[in-house]
């Protein structure tokens, strides 16, 4: 399901009873063309690891690094919650 | 070929599914359909079937059960009527969909309010958007053969729908005639072994009822419509198979006495034999009648609807349920809808028949010629349809 829409396919092409033949291919359905024109942008400078945002991504679109964490843009839908969450203010909300 | 036996429709029909060699059978049982449910029970019971046997808690329970074994790949048989059906209804929808090759006996029943256990088509007339083919049976040797036509026609590649193989609750389900049974080894070299195209499997797994998007949803339905258009073909060449290996005559339409016919009734299941025994005696009066006695409703055989209909006057359509607010019963609908697009089409009279069990006669179709006599002479009608057999103002009770 994460074909570029031009290339969907049509009712000749589309698998026998809409089955899915390849087990696992939820994870490439690219949910971060849900977000509606903002963004959470992480300023690592003030990011002081404490995982909130991680806890709260309702996505698990937010991964764990080394000292920090990873906003992943394939997922996020940007709803915003990490934003709001995280006490230090290290999470905006910015235009794409 | 097999013995000559006295057999019930419901017997008949559990005769036709133990020689069909099912894998799993999940059924509950309603009047009339009953008698199905308790022969192939014995059947098991006597070793005689090597299927597992789902005495489920409910039809919604029965049909789901079906959906998964066949899921497996398996060959799946069930039966109901009525109440049943209404009750299955979501699942319905999700075996054609899936594509699964159920096989469903109906013994036909009227819907409740008040209650009724006796026949009419409400129950099946009322799932006909669902996506199953339906085929409609005149007598037990009919009921007997179509089941194992059914499942040659379900499991074809090109097919792969569930069919409901639908015979008159009492009329045809408690009636004993003679019918002549077929060989194990006549059926078994008509009806190979299933083949599944995607069955479900630990070692390769794949996904069946996903949830379907927007952009994934018509592409998914219109292949499932267009699978259910290409079956007719089939439906077709499986009759033809059927009627050169065993002596048959089926077809999905039979016109009798209509080549010069000023009027037709179009009959459906068992009083097509009624309505045919009161055309041949309206012959004999010099009435220009005939009849068209349609086998299969779904896929609606349109074309050659309008070719057994084009040079009459006035159809008659025997409907068997009444579409509430609507023209008349659900046949007459497909009908007019059929019809229209030719140039001199003929006018098209609904009669919604024998509701409820309300017995119906030779002399309630001699009436309805009547009408449709009078219909063809004015070239005009003056309502879309009549009741026949009922009491009160506008209807027939004869």
């Amino acid at each position: 399901m994460s074909e570029p829409k031009n290339k969907l396919s049509a009712w000749n092409e589309v698998p026998f009873g809409g089955y899915i033949l390849t087990p696992g291919n939820a994870r490439e359905y690219r949910t971060g063309d849900w977000r509606e024109g903002k963004k959470p942008v992480l300023r690592k400078d003030k990011c002081n690891n404490c995982l909130l945002c991680w806890i709260f991504c309702p996505e698990g679109a937010i991964e764990r690094e080394e000292n920090s964490v990873k906003i992943n843009y394939y997922y996020c839908k940007g709803c915003g919650i990490c934003s709001v969450e995280c006490p230090v203010k290290a999470i905006e909300m910015e235009e794409e | 070929m097999g013995k000559i036996v006295a057999l019930t429709g419901n017997e008949a029909v559990a005769h036709a599914v133990k020689q069909c060699r099912p894998d799993v059978i999940a059924m509950y049982p309603i009047t009339p359909q009953t008698q199905i449910v308790e022969e192939l029970s014995q059947f098991h019971a006597n070793g005689e079937i090597d299927a597992e046997l789902i005495p489920a808690e409910s039809e919604h329970s029965a049909m789901s059960a079906c959906i998964g074994a066949s899921l497996t790949g398996a060959r799946v048989f069930t039966a109901s009527a009525s109440q049943g059906i209404a009750l299955m209804y979501e699942m319905l929808f999700v075996a054609s969909s899936f594509r699964l090759p159920i096989v469903m006996a109906v013994s036909n029943r009227a819907l409740n309010s008040p209650l009724n256990i006796w026949n009419d088509m409400s129950d099946t007339m009322g799932v006909r958007d669902c996506g199953w083919i339906q085929i409609y049976n005149q007598n037990v040797q009919e009921s007997y053969h179509t089941i194992i036509q059914a499942f040659k026609i379900a499991e074809d590649k090109e097919v792969q729908l569930p069919v409901m193989s639908c015979h008159d609750g009492f009329v045809i389900s408690h009636a004993t005639e003679g019918l002549q049974l077929l060989e194990q080894k006549e059926i078994d070299g008509f009806l190979p072994p299933r083949e599944a195209i995607h069955p479900i499997d630990v070692k390769n797994p794949i996904t069946v009822g996903c949830v379907g998007i927007p952009e994934y949803y018509p592409e998914i339905k219109v292949q499932q419509e267009v699978a259910t258009q290409n079956s007719l073909k089939i439906i077709k060449k499986v009759f033809q198979d059927f009627n050169s290996r065993f002596g048959t005559n089926y077809s999905v339409l039979s016109p009798h006495e209509m080549d010069d016919a000023e009027v037709a009734l179009l009959a459906i299941g068992s009083l097509a034999g009624t309505a045919k025994e009161a055309v041949d005696k309206m012959r004999k009066e010099g009435k220009k009648v005939g009849i068209v006695a349609l086998r299969v409703f779904r896929p609606f055989p349109h074309k050659e609807l309008c070719d057994s209909l084009k040079n009459v006057k006035a159809v008659g359509v025997i409907d068997r349920n009444i579409s509430f607010g609507s023209m008349g019963g659900a046949l007459s609908m497909e009908v007019r809808a059929a019809l229209y697009e030719l140039k001199n089409r003929p006018h098209v009279m609904s009669f919604p028949t024998g509701l409820g069990g309300r017995d119906t006669r030779p002399e309630h179709f001699e009436k309805v010629t009547e009408i449709l006599l009078e219909v063809a002479q004015k070239d005009s009608i003056e309502e879309n349809y009549k009741v026949v057999g009922c009491r009160g103002p506008g209807c027939i009770e004869v």
